[in-house]
């Protein structure tokens, strides 16, 4: 068995690598740059029912260590995704596991791409995105009342073909009241965490910069916020977390590991080095060794 | 598009606040359309996002490809600071550059540019001339001691100045100086690439023209058509066009500036 190699509900993982939903579209142009089947795993962009344009620009501003992004869900709606974007991956990375990214303004809309979004061939799970800070409907509006995210969780697991990984919002109170309505509603795991809301106020117009006025803040700035909440999950349940936020190397993923996540997502580290997760899947081995760990399995406190 | 640690091999200051790198690396063996761009990591960990600069020329001889950036914020002051001899993380060739392969030698283009759009416009008159096409530029800046790559324009064509303040050729700006200068003139291409006013007066201009284009400037993330950070909207139609990989380079009248 490789050292890497993680198991989890609907996916068997060869390491513990991929790349997070948004940053990273549906892989075709990063194919030009590397051979996905290196990847863990791929989570694709958000998908939701009709085609959406999102947010006015600009929709990124750098931050210390960070970025603000507010895309706003841009994506070609579930149709074109079904018919072009996960068959091109399936065509030619048939072994990849698709974690499709699920999102929408009112829980029928979430319901009906769960649906059909589950029964493409190479979709192995769902994160329910329950979380976008971007959009006015729907999205963080879910996953910042547990009596909502419950129902919704609920809903999409009933008609679901894969396993359901809820994705957290880090932009509560208590990150675990949410985290215990989803599992109590069926949630087969977690990920967490999406971005903190913020915002950036260009100086020459005394106005916000991004179009969105606010925006989600990502990248190294935020790895403490995630370690943190991905403890505290840890600590009241035994739930698979897919664990993101700030992880540009082997070193983060090793710590967002130790904190009680199963599995990595890489997100606007992509932005700065477009291989960065083939390039920390590389730098695993060694660094497991300085820190005398045998497999990324061995991490796992909760399976 | 390869993704290389290109050397830093000579960084020159051309005015108050534009500078010239020149790096080395296989990347110059790339085919290049004028009009593409790298992206460039700036050797700074708290600096996440990469920094796009439209290619001023190409060297495959040499291995070297030149770039030409005005020191705006922290990314581009750092690395006007590099030593030479440096590396680089580039990702490119990017996007969609300027057409050309429909002229012939003997015909005319017009080539106009403003400020810093100026740079990927000197691979384009290059390559033009190459090609046997006749170039005329008609170019812009603020302020005479702004003007750069002077003669190294002349040296392709015919060049028309504008400065805003009237310190060097024209007083006005770029489209004042096409209504006083180019409306009796035809081209059989028009190029154009600057800030956002000169964009708006080429597009408008030549909005019916079989063969003009514009570049545009957009804040990226990814900078080869993942994340849809640097939309803008397509005019005719409702969809929504990424700057860094359906452009830079548009048709005018295809897309709200």
């Amino acid at each position: 068995m490789s050292r890497l190699e993680v198991d989890l509900p609907g996916l068997h993982l060869k390491n513990p690598i991929m790349p997070a939903s948004g940053c990273f579209g549906f892989g075709q142009h990063y194919a030009e740059l590397y051979d996905l089947n290196r990847l863990g795993a791929i989570i694709v962009k958000a998908a939701t029912l009709e085609p959406r344009k999102g947010n006015p620009t600009p929709r990124v501003a750098e931050t210390a260590s960070g970025a603000l992004n507010a895309i706003g869900l841009q994506n070609p709606g579930l149709d074109a995704i079904m018919t072009e974007k996960l068959p091109w991956l399936n065509d030619r990375f048939p072994e990849l596991p698709v974690i499709a990214n699920v999102a929408g303004s009112t829980e029928d809309e979430y319901v009906a791409v769960c649906r059909r979004i589950s029964t493409a061939p190479n979709v192995a799970a769902i994160e329910l995105n329950i979380s976008c800070p971007n959009v006015a409907h729907g999205g963080m509006q879910f996953g910042t009342d547990p009596k909502m995210a419950a129902e919704l969780t609920r809903a999409c697991k009933a008609v679901s073909q894969v396993p359901v990984y809820v994705k957290l919002s880090p932009n509560v109170t208590d990150i675990t009241v949410i985290a215990k309505a989803v599992e109590a509603a069926g949630a087969d795991g977690f990920s967490m965490i999406n971005t903190l809301v913020g915002m950036q106020i260009d100086l020459k117009t005394r106005k916000p910069f991004l179009g969105n006025r606010t925006g989600g803040l990502s990248g190294a700035a935020i790895k403490p916020v995630a370690v943190r909440m991905i403890d505290q999950v840890r600590h009241i349940s035994a739930l698979p977390i897919i664990g993101m936020g700030g992880v540009s190397s082997a070193e983060d993923a090793l710590e967002l590991l130790m904190a009680g996540a199963n599995a990595i997502a890489v997100g606007s580290a992509n932005f700065g080095d477009p291989q960065a997760c083939p390039h920390i899947i590389d730098a695993l081995p060694k660094a497991m060794d300085q820190y005398h760990i045998e497999t990324i399995k061995s991490l796992s406190t909760n399976l | 598009m390869i993704q290389e640690k290109l050397t830093l091999v000579a960084q020159e200051q051309l005015t108050d606040n534009v500078f010239e790198m020149v790096l080395k690396g296989q990347m110059a063996h790339e085919p290049v359309t004028p009009g593409q761009f790298v992206d460039v990591k700036v050797p700074d960990e708290s600096l996440l996002l990469r920094r796009p600069f439209g290619i001023a020329s190409v060297d495959p001889n040499r291995d070297e490809i030149r770039l030409v950036y005005r020191t705006v914020g922290k990314g581009t002051h750092l690395l006007s600071e590099l030593p030479v001899g440096i590396q680089l993380d580039t990702l490119g060739p990017l996007g969609h550059g300027f057409p050309t392969a429909f002229l012939k030698p003997g015909q005319h283009a017009l080539i106009i540019g403003g400020g810093t759009g100026i740079p990927p416009l000197y691979e384009l008159s290059r390559q033009l001339n190459q090609m046997g096409v006749v170039v005329t530029h008609a170019i812009g800046f603020g302020r005479r001691d702004q003007i750069f790559y002077a003669d190294e324009f002349r040296a392709l064509g015919e060049v028309a100045y504008a400065t805003d303040d009237g310190s060097y050729g024209f007083h006005g700006h770029i489209g004042m100086l096409l209504d006083a200068q180019f409306n009796d003139r035809q081209f059989d291409a028009v190029y154009a690439c600057g800030p956002r006013g000169l964009l708006m007066a080429v597009d408008n201009r030549y909005r019916d023209h079989p063969h003009a284009y514009i570049s545009m400037e957009s804040r990226m993330a990814c900078g080869m058509g993942e994340c849809a950070a640097c939309v803008v909207a397509a005019k005719r139609k409702e969809q929504l066009l990424k700057v860094c990989s359906d452009g830079p380079v548009f048709a005018t009248g295809k897309v709200e500036i």
